[in-house]
């Protein structure tokens, strides 16, 4: 607790003195910067000797080059949109912004259900119940073995074996299952549900102000403030009043199979399906193992002193145990998370058109590889740096602060 | 990302690292056939996966209509029809592959277009197949014509000509449909015979092929009428090997003209006391044509002798398939193809 500068420990260090750096080849600090200088110099120059050759030779091929095709009409169809998307007047560049945006969708609801079914197995794992560990590690064992790419093509054959739309399998009205898609009846926006959805994030921010004041208030007086009962008045009881208030309205539009296909109402694609579930099932298994051997590197000692204190078994493994665990297991999940976004590419091969997908069409429709690759390149490296450096925070904010 | 990242980024690193072509003053005045000599071997371009076009028989031998044009050239060019390395390519990395020179030659059921010619530096040397966008839908769907596919889904290969074909159509007659692409063959070819798709459309070729390979399940598979687009499907080269681009032009203009004269592989030795000058000039035995293209003079006679003439071509590869050949005739029997004289 006591400040860095007057600390008497330290005081008693004298760091050495800096000498000035010499001009001579037998000072290693001036050795080390000339070293530095060349080697930047040099990997500078192999990249610039790159960038002209590239040039010049799509000059002299007569190829098309730059990124003006961004701005050009794309005619290309797409499937799956989460914007307004026509091909006859929307740009390449639109047609890029939906490949990212399909990508995400696919990457960070993969992340959320692989880490919560990663963590389910590996916990599994470690339990006492004979049957759950062999399962659990049945489940890794095989998982891991598999290709994706193998796991993707299975999955997407599986979900072709459903019905047609006309016989597919029903829950009541609402509800279709067909090789098409699991189509679900989409509720009728209205200013009442935004009028929700404000309240809930308010809600939300309230709930974790008074979690940060409730934990204050444990470290000072030991009392232990009530977390949950104020969290679903605010974020469950306060929406559903504000809802109820405004007329409660409950209005749904249901899919209604016309024609091919099912109209109207919201739906998940087989080919998203097949993605997304080929992506968690194969990620989970890698979490699985990383959540196990965090939980096994903090030492038992740890739970009996726990148990000794007089703990009780779920507290002990929130308060004393996962707080432990979590610096072993974030570090590696990060590059679990990030392989999970990079590996969402193979949606190519069972039609999901994801940035990969929508990018490959566009080179090839103008011709303009080297442009086409280095979007997706830029937007991969966009996305994975995000990633690193969000979770980088959060493991600073959990690590051990050595004191 | 599979296999389109790794051919493309191979032919991206040598379009890097390459120096730029020029060709050499003692060479033929052609990068690319100097390049082939000097190799003993012609490098070509094919789809492999493409009943009918290239596809791999049970000996491993690549056959089709693409197969046999690689062949042709090669026998041009080097003398002998079995000096040629088949590439496989996708429809994404194809144009990648010949403008960075892994390949010298690709025939790959490519489509002849404006925007292509312009944009690529390529250029097609000639169409060995006149095509057109089709569709291809379940007997039980009931559906007569391409104008019922309303709000359908239908199955296309990314980054082929017919995505474009495709949402052009359904535009033009106010139409919606749902693109399903998958870039692999037989997975795209999988998802409409499981129903994943109301339709599959492609090159009507293809679809008559994929239809004839389906054997007595065939008519459980209707094609419909309308063919929405013209797709001259042609063999491409480099722009700016003018030389390379003469050699491949030539090669079909004589398997045409072989076709027109009545010689066949069968009987072109017979020719050879022939008095026509036409002919004696084709099997170089007058003239110096072989000797323009900076080939040898019998390189006419070594593709018909070891490849055949253009109807042997489409006999030995597409008649099986139960396609007939309409407009991919020679134009003596009222199709398209038409060889400028050879002298």
């Amino acid at each position: 607790m006591s400040d860095a500068a007057t600390d008497p420990r330290l005081s008693a260090v004298k760091l050495a003195p800096r000498k000035p750096i010499r001009l001579s080849w037998s000072d290693p600090r001036l050795r080390a910067l000339i070293w530095q200088i060349v080697i930047l110099g040099v990997v500078v120059g192999i990249g610039w000797y790159l960038i002209q050759n590239t040039s010049r030779n799509l000059a002299a091929r007569r190829i098309a080059t730059g990124f003006g095709f961004l701005d050009h009409t794309a005619g290309i169809p797409i499937g799956e949109t989460l914007i307004a998307y026509n091909p006859a007047e929307s740009t390449y560049g639109r047609a890029l912004v939906i490949g990212v945006l399909n990508t995400l969708k696919v990457a960070i609801v993969g992340m959320i259900l692989a880490t919560i079914l990663g963590t389910m197995i590996g916990i599994g794992r470690l339990s006492k119940n004979w049957l759950m560990a062999r399962l659990t590690a049945f489940y890794v064992e095989t998982i891991r073995d598999l290709p994706l790419l193998l796991q993707l093509l299975f999955w997407y054959t599986v979900l072709q074996g459903l019905p047609a739309p006309r016989q597919s399998l029903r829950l009541g009205d609402f509800v279709f299952l067909s090789n098409r898609g699991l189509k679900l009846p989409l509720l009728e926006w209205g200013v009442a549900h935004t009028a929700a959805a404000g309240t809930f994030v308010l809600g939300l921010i309230i709930t974790l102000l008074w979690a940060r004041r409730a934990r204050r208030i444990q470290e000072n007086t030991g009392q232990n403030p009530p977390l949950w009962p104020v969290a679903v008045g605010l974020m469950v009881g306060l929406p559903l009043l504000v809802w109820g208030v405004m007329g409660a309205p409950w209005q749904w539009e249901k899919p209604v199979l016309r024609g091919f296909n099912f109209q109207g109402g919201g739906s998940v694609t087989p080919e998203y399906f097949a993605l997304l579930l080929g992506l968690v099932t194969y990620t989970a298994g890698y979490i699985a193992e990383i959540v196990r051997s965090g939980i096994q590197a903090v030492p038992h000692g740890q739970w009996e002193a726990a148990g000794a204190l007089g703990l009780r078994r779920g507290a002990i493994l929130r308060r004393i145990v996962l707080p432990q665990a979590l610096r072993v297991i974030v570090p590696p999940m990060t590059s679990q998370y990030l392989n999970l976004t990079k590996n969402s590419s193979l949606a190519v091969a069972i039609g999901y058109q994801d940035l990969v997908s929508i990018a490959n069409t566009t080179l090839n429709q103008t011709g303009q590889a080297i442009e086409g690759i280095a979007v997706i390149m830029a937007v991969y490296l966009t996305i994975s740096l995000s990633i690193s450096l969000f979770m980088n925070w959060y493991n600073a904010h959990i690590a051990l602060v050595e004191r | 990302m599979g296999r389109m990242t790794g051919v493309t980024t191979w032919a991206l690193l040598a379009l890097a690292l390459s120096p730029i072509g020029t060709a050499r003053a003692d060479g033929s005045g052609s990068v690319t056939l100097d390049a082939t000599r000097a190799r003993g071997q012609l490098v070509c371009g094919v789809a492999g996966t493409n009943p009918g076009f290239s596809l791999p028989d049970t000996k491993g031998v690549m056959r089709g209509i693409d197969a046999d044009s690689c062949r042709a050239v090669t026998a041009a060019v080097l003398g002998d029809a079995e000096k040629v390395k088949f590439v496989p390519t996708t429809t994404q990395n194809r144009f990648t592959a010949l403008q960075s020179g892994e390949i010298d030659v690709l025939s790959r059921s490519t489509t002849w277009t404006l925007g292509r010619e312009g944009n690529l530096g390529l250029e097609f040397a000639w169409v060995n197949y006149y095509d057109g966008t089709g569709f291809l839908v379940k007997a039980a769907a009931g559906v007569k014509s391409a104008k019922e596919l309303d709000g359908a889904t239908v199955c296309v290969q990314p980054g082929s000509t017919t995505e474009v074909a495709d949402a052009d159509y359904f535009r033009l007659h106010n139409m919606k449909f749902t693109p399903i692409l998958i870039a692999d063959l037989s997975e795209i070819q999988g998802a409409f015979l499981s129903g994943r798709c109301d339709a599959y459309s492609t090159d009507a070729s293809s679809l008559a092929t994929f239809r004839y390979s389906q054997g007595p399940k065939a008519s459980e598979l209707t094609l419909l009428p309308e063919i929405i687009s013209k797709e001259p499907l042609g063999v491409m080269v480099r722009k700016s090997d003018d030389k390379w681009f003469d050699i491949v032009r030539w090669t079909f203009a004589a398997m045409i003209t072989a076709e027109e004269k009545g010689i066949t592989s069968q009987n072109i030795d017979s020719f050879m006391d022939s008095k026509d000058p036409d002919v004696r000039r084709f099997l170089g035995l007058e003239g110096d044509l072989g000797k323009a293209l900076g080939l040898d003079p019998k390189w006419a006679y070594n593709v018909v002798k070891q490849v055949g003439n253009l109807g042997e071509i489409w006999d030995r590869n597409i008649t099986p398939m139960g396609v007939t050949r309409g407009i991919n005739n020679i134009w003596t029997k009222g199709g398209l193809q038409y060889a400028p004289p050879m002298r």
